[in-house]
């Protein structure tokens, strides 16, 4: 990828001077996950790092930053968080200088760092054809995707960034991962409701509640009017009960719902490994069916909530 | 007469006032005998019904949730029902990911004259619900809830 980040840190020069803000990635604390960069000096531009670890949806900082002439440096998915934001003039488009990639994949640093073993010395991550490859402290070493990269890679639905101002590199496919391994989604599917039921019981029973999932999520924007927090009405108490933490789930699911592009930043950042994503996919296989409708992928569509048809195509209505 | 004879369960209606809370009514002023689980809260609009209003009876421990508003053209704020279809439609997706069986969910319309249809809506739902019994609970409660059990049990050190 040596000349794309080249012609990229280019690009970006190029705009700075006509910019307040450049946002990209760089090399941070974890060596399995680049940290957001923010330039505003065209020194800090030889910062930029571009590769698998390149993770982070930069997107989300966008909405916080309305009425800025912001660039942003976008992957596929997180393109398709950035359209979803314009869809619901959450930013606007002239105030927004997109420089888009080609993406490889995205590494998942919990397993991969479990995998490696160590990560002390990591110099470069690439992934080729159907494996990911790390060289730490100059050894050489390799992983199937599968184990390598996030669970969205695996489904990939474009891995060029569509909508841009600058398309830096040459376009390509998403990652070819075989021999993925069965999703939370079907291993759902298998059980009986209140398997089901249990099965979100003990997951529950490990958050933590620190709502880094809502934080890290690129569409939600309410900050402090966040529902988890209103005491009036009360959604959710205050105890750590199972029960509590799923109707936030749900409450982050069904706030989502038409909205969510699947970025995967709210699984991502959960701290507890837990499989939250599920519910919001399972909404979005749903909303496909009723609606024909993807989040992220038309700047000019409404989301399906935000309107309605008098006849609604694919609604079956219970006959009693 | 009660469809089932002792047993009742906790089944949630959200009605609106203008449509359906009105055709309950009409069903009691015709003294129609329809079973008695239902307990309705009544709203405006079926589109004032916030998808979560359900999540959270179910989560407080509701056996089953009716949502009965005016039909399609008839609302009385003219599009209240039309969002609430598609709402309710994408709540139905999530249900069952959840563990809620989708039986114990429903939305319908009925009009305010639709007396008799309401009975056989309510009688219906309510043999439905009571086909899948209680919905079943969380087995844990909150950490202090765990560790006071653990306490019990003298092999947990
Ligand atoms: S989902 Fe696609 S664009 Fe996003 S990180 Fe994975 S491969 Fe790249
Ligand atoms: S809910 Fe999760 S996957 Fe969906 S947009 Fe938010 S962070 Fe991304
Ligand atoms: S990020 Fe994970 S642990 Fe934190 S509140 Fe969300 S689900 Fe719970």
């Amino acid at each position: 990828m040596a000349s794309s980040i080249d012609d990229l840190k280019s690009a970006i020069k190029k705009a700075l001077p006509e910019l307040d803000m450049v946002i990209a990635w760089a090399a941070g604390p974890d060596p399995l996950s680049h940290t957001p960069l923010f330039i505003t000096d065209e020194a800090d531009v030889e910062r930029i790092e571009w590769d698998p670890r390149c993770s982070q949806n930069l997107a989300g900082y966008l909405p916080g930053l309305r009425g800025k002439k912001v660039g942003i440096v976008v992957k596929g998915c997180d393109a398709r968080s950035l359209v979803e934001l314009l869809q619901e003039k959450l930013i606007d488009r002239e105030d927004v200088t997109i420089f888009g990639l080609h993406c490889t994949g995205a590494v998942d640093a919990r397993p991969v760092r479990k995998a490696l073993g160590s990560t002390r010395g990591l110099e470069s991550v690439a992934v080729d054809g159907g494996t990911a490859r790390f060289t730490v402290a100059g050894e050489a070493k390799t992983l199937p995707l599968a184990e390598a990269l996030q669970k969205k890679c695996f489904t990939c639905t474009g891995a060029d960034a569509e909508v841009c101002d600058h398309f830096i590199g040459e376009h390509g496919q998403p990652p070819q991962v075989t021999e993925t391994p069965t999703t939370t989604l079907e291993e759902l599917e298998a059980m009986s409701m209140e398997e089901r039921l249990h099965f979100w019981e003990d997951q529950m029973t490990r958050c933590i509640r620190c709502y880094a999932c809502r934080s890290a999520c690129p569409l939600c924007v309410c900050q402090d009017h966040c529902a988890a927090q209103s005491r009036e009405p009360h959604w959710v108490d205050q105890t750590d009960h199972p029960r509590e933490k799923l109707m936030f789930q749900a409450i982050h699911a069904l706030h989502t719902a038409g909205r969510c592009t699947e970025c995967g930043e709210c699984e991502r950042a959960c701290p507890m490994g837990l499989p939250i994503m599920t519910l919001k996919q399972a909404l979005n296989r749903s909303i496909q069916d009723l609606f024909d409708y993807r989040a992220g992928t038309d700047p000019d569509q409404a989301p399906p909530l935000f309107e309605f048809r008098e006849e609604e195509k694919n609604i079956k209505e219970r006959e009693w | 007469m009660s469809v089932n004879e002792g047993k009742e369960l906790r089944i949630i209606g959200f009605l609106c006032n203008w449509c359906s809370y009105a055709g309950a009514d009409t069903a009691g002023v015709g003294r129609f005998a329809q079973p008695t689980d239902l307990r309705i809260v009544r709203l405006p609009c079926t589109g004032r019904i916030n998808p979560l209003f359900i999540v959270r009876a179910f989560m407080n421990g509701a056996d089953g949730v009716l949502v009965s508003g005016c039909h399609p053209r008839d609302c009385h704020y003219s599009e209240g029902n039309f969002y609430a279809r598609r709402r309710l439609e994408v709540l139905k997706a999530l249900l069952p990911v959840i563990g809620v069986d989708p039986g114990r969910f429903e939305y319908t319309w009925v009009s305010a004259s639709e007396g008799q249809r309401w009975r056989s809506v309510v009688t219906s739902f309510t043999e439905q619900v009571h086909a899948l019994g209680p919905m079943p609970g969380f087995k844990s409660g909150t950490s202090l809830d765990m560790c006071l059990c653990h306490l019990d049990q003298p092999q947990v050190r």
